[in-house]
């Protein structure tokens, strides 16, 4: 059975999944419940200074669907707590006490001034909370006050904040990063300039879900007006992996520890964020759409996954995709495949033919009784037939052997690697040693 | 089962009034919304989709189900009806599973086919709830257009002259215009008077006029047609039924199945309505089917289906056999009839050799209080229509034009394509493009 156990920058929890600072983790009910369905830790939602914040009374979410009402994204314009910091602290504390085993991490959101953040952090400090999470990425409202994503998009302020609670405080600091921004990696330097002991990212991205056509306003619209949201769910997690990634692999973080979160679902998204180099994760949508349940299928999934690799625990694969990221200078231009169709598990819908006739490279012939077939002398491997293609192994990309002739390039495949930086295109091609 | 199932004889009111209202509700209820977007997300969007080629009036199938999968369905609607006139009555009475659903890929793949009939239902009864018409007229050309028979065929031919400036004269010998949509189609397929409904909604195009129970051969001839309109399209179906003489009979033991539904979708109250304890169909269509399965809902014991040859044979597809099996209706195949007895009838096995169908010589008696035979219709001609005739129906060529000049046909009388509404739409359509061709020239 492999050990789920994790220790992220000395917080241990028996899983590594986390539910991230939101509604899951508004207050001590909803708290209690998660920790007995299984989760191992929360991050607290951001607490702020008093007078506490208040929240719109309309609608808060908008929402992307898939095929049969599945939630592909949701966004919100929900701000940080709406109820007193002290109520808050108290309730912190008496869960923390009842529930020693698991990780119990504030997360934090006031003005750019040493002073709240010095106070705010001796205040959390007394409920025996694990750490906190400095929240940089609240897309809307809070940034609209210099604070959030205000803050999350200029690097000099991140580093600043996360020095000044450095000093003041012995817990951890994870510092949340907003995706709201050209290059994930210059907040991140910043983050762990100011001594920051972590990274938690993304936040939500910002976004209009859709417009009411009747009303000529944007989801959700309160009073016939409507603000833009943070996108969340499913449909960020490809967002959330490229910024991980990004983080795990550059010269100046590599090794920062990362909290991973965006649209994570199952445990095979886990294991993906934790593969690029996340050392736990943390969930909001998968919770909010199925319930605290998930956490179930997330821990045996992982657990059985892990069992089938071999790994005992998750510092074993952690990071372990990191040095298959590459830039695309680098890929291997003599690693040359082509299409190949399946004839008995073809259903005869066409779509390869479609997308390859009309958006690709003319590579698929169709014939009168509809059978498919790729020409490979124009085929160029692009991989759109594999994508469209509704049966699952039916088109698969099949790599030339060394030797044998791309019929589209009249080339000989060579069997050594050979990509942009060498290429007698490339203006700058560097001669191979 | 109440007492008055096992009364002998041919009797009504064999069942409570509320079990009459549940056994003729709608036998495959509509989708709703939720269920008709599961439904559409399964479609493929095939290129040059396999379906429309199946579909006999080549309805774009993958482009409707993706307007109703992009909350359009009232655009699905028009994408269906601009092929097809009657797709609110062939989503609910075409056999799909031998049509579009059978070429479906998923058919293929899994064995569970995109549900294309009831996607149709879904974006036709969407649009035919606000009562609109999609369609306009084309400015008027003066011509005019005599259509004998208001079944799908006529209807369909001059809803699609109307649309191109044409005015047409439908006229029908019955009393209500739908020809077997109002007569011959199972009620269950057809609930709340719908083919009435659309009758009257395929008319809001304006330019068409109804003239009913006037019939060629009696009130009028095919050569006054001619002379006093610009061109005439036959759309008359098959009148005739085909007959069974048995040995001990007198004739008029067998009952006609087509009477029988014709009976009962005219009947408003289907208590009054007699029917046997046990009943005998011979046949091996959709009318077999029909008839059985609705004496069956009105109360029949035991109701049989005697069919001589084998399962495969039968022109009633497999989903058609179970509805009826599933409906408590017995099937009996390779069984001829024979003989008439004094309660019930004989019939002999039969088996297919190298000669065709043969008797085995065994025989067995049902026992019967009331017996239809459903083995099909035939041609009657109108007096004095000289046609030429092949196979049984009327002679046309691709565009549906007959042997003599102005005169054209479809639908069952007409040759090609099997009996169906779909078939009968199409071919009035297509009719209706080559008439207005030559009446343009
Ligand atoms: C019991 C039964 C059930 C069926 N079920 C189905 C089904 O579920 N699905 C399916 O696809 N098909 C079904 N069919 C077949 C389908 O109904 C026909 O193929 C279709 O109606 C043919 O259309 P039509 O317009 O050619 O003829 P019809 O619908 O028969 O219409 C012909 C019209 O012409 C009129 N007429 C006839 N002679 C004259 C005359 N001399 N002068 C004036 N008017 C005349 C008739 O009154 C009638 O109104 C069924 C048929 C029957 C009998
Ligand atoms: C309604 C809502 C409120 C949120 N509030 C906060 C918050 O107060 N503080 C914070 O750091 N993140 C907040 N988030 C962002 C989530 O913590 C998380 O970063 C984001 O939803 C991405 O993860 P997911 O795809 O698993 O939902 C909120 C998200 C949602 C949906
Ligand atoms: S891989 Fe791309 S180019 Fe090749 S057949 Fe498929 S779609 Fe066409």
């Amino acid at each position: 059975m492999a050990d789920l156990r994790s220790n992220f920058v000395g917080i241990k929890s028996p899983n590594p999944f986390w539910l991230a600072s939101a509604p899951p983790t508004d207050k001590e009910y909803n708290v209690r419940r998660a920790f007995d369905a299984g989760w191992g830790g929360v991050v607290w939602k951001t607490l702020g200074l008093d007078p506490h914040i208040v929240n719109v009374n309309g609608p808060r979410y908008g929402v992307i669907y898939g095929a049969d009402r599945r939630v592909l994204g949701i966004n919100n314009i929900e701000l940080i707590t709406d109820r007193p910091l002290q109520t808050n602290l108290d309730e912190i504390k008496l869960v923390k006490r009842d529930y020693p085993d698991r990780a119990m991490i504030v997360s934090l959101m006031v003005p750019c001034e040493e002073v709240c953040w010095t106070d705010i952090l001796k205040q959390v400090e007394d409920t025996g909370a694990d750490g906190v999470e400095l929240n940089f990425g609240c897309p809307h409202g809070m940034s609209e006050r210099g604070m959030g994503a205000a803050v999350g998009q200029v690097p000099d302020y991140i580093e600043m904040v996360s020095r000044w609670c450095k000093a003041a405080t012995r817990m951890p600091v994870i510092v949340k990063l907003t995706p709201n921004i050209t290059d994930i990696r210059y907040p991140a330097r910043a983050a762990l300039k100011g001594g920051a002991d972590a990274v938690s990212l993304i936040n939500t991205v910002s976004s209009i879900t859709s417009v009411n056509l009747d009303e000529m306003a944007p989801e959700p619209t309160i009073d016939g007006k409507g603000s833009h949201g943070g996108y969340c769910g499913p449909a960020v997690k490809p967002i959330a992996l490229n910024m991980v990634a990004e983080i795990a692999r550059d010269a100046e973080t590599r090794g920062l520890p990362i909290s991973g979160i965006g649209g994570i679902t199952t445990w095979r998204d886990a294991a993906e964020f934790i593969a690029l180099g996340a050392g736990n994760v943390q969930v909001c949508t998968a919770a909010m759409t199925y319930g605290f349940k998930i956490v179930s299928e997330m821990v045996s999934g992982l657990s059985d996954w892990m069992d089938e690799k071999g790994y005992g625990t998750i510092d074993d694969f952690k990071g372990r995709a990191v040095p298959n990221v590459t830039d695309w200078q680098y890929l291997n231009l003599n690693f040359v495949t082509k299409a190949r169709i399946d004839q008995d598990a073809c259903i005869k819908c066409g779509r390869c033919y479609a997308a390859c006739e009309d958006t690709s490279h003319q590579a698929i012939s169709m014939s009168a009784d509809r059978t498919f077939e790729v020409i490979d002398a124009e085929c160029v491997a692009c991989n759109l037939c594999v994508n469209v293609c509704p049966v699952e192994n039916c088109i698969t990309m099949e790599r030339l052997p060394a030797g044998a002739v791309d019929e589209r390039t009249g080339r000989v495949v060579q069997d050594d690697h050979g990509d942009w930086t060498s290429h007698p295109n490339n203006p700058g091609a560097v001669a191979a040693e | 089962m109440s007492e008055g199932t096992r009364k002998d004889g041919i009797v009504s009111g064999r069942l409570g009034p509320d079990q009459y209202v549940s056994n003729f509700g709608d036998a495959y209820p509509p989708l709703n919304p939720h269920e008709a977007l599961v439904a559409a997300d399964r479609c493929y969007f095939c290129h040059d989709a396999p379906c429309i080629t199946a579909c006999p009036t080549e309805i774009d199938i993958p482009l409707f189900i993706r307007q109703i999968q992009a909350d359009n369905p009232k655009g699905a609607a028009k994408t269906i009806l601009a092929q097809n006139i009657f797709g609110g009555m062939c989503a609910r009475v075409c056999p799909t599973e031998t049509l579009c659903e059978q070429a479906c890929v998923r058919e293929a793949a899994e064995g569970q086919p995109v549900k294309i009939g009831h996607l149709q239902r879904f974006a036709t009864d969407t649009l035919m709830e606000t009562g609109t018409h999609p369609f306009t007229r084309a400015a008027p050309t003066g011509k005019i257009v005599a259509v004998i028979g208001a079944g799908p065929a006529g209807l369909s031919c001059a809803h699609r002259l109307a649309m191109h400036g044409h005015n047409v004269v439908v006229v029908d010998g019955r009393e209500k215009a739908g020809g077997l949509n109002e007569y011959g189609i199972a009620s269950y397929k057809t609930v709340d008077n719908f083919a009435q409904a659309e009758v009257d909604w395929l008319l809001k195009i304006g330019g068409i006029r109804i003239e009913t129970g006037s019939v060629m051969g009696r009130d009028y001839t095919l050569e006054e047609i001619r002379t006093d309109y610009d061109a005439v399209f036959l759309g008359f179906g098959l009148s005739g039924v085909n007959s069974l003489t048995l040995e001990g009979g007198d004739g008029d033991e067998v009952g006609d199945a087509v009477d029988f539904i014709a009976t009962l979708r005219q009947t408003t109250d289907l208590a009054a309505l007699p029917i046997g304890r046990r009943v005998v169909v011979i046949g091996g269509g959709m009318t077999a089917v029909d008839a059985a399965v609705q004496s069956k809902l009105l109360g029949a014991e035991e109701v049989t289906i005697a069919y001589r040859r084998d399962k495969s044979g039968m022109s009633a597809s497999e989903v058609e056999q179970e509805h009826a099996t599933s409906a408590g209706v017995r099937i009996v195949y390779n069984a001829q009839p024979v003989a008439k007895t004094p309660d019930g009838i004989t019939f002999e096995y039969t088996e297919t050799g190298p000669d065709g169908l043969r008797g085995t010589g065994e025989t067995f008696t049902l026992a019967a209080d009331q017996i239809f035979r459903a083995i099909g219709q035939s041609l009657t001609m109108p007096d004095g229509a000289a046609l030429d005739i092949e196979r049984g129906k009327i002679r046309t060529d691709t565009e549906g034009r007959t042997s003599l000049p102005g005169v054209w046909a479809g639908g069952d009388c007409a040759l090609g394509g099997e009996d169906l509404t779909v078939t009968a739409v199409a071919e009035g359509r297509d009719a209706a493009e080559s008439i207005h061709k030559a009446l343009s020239a």
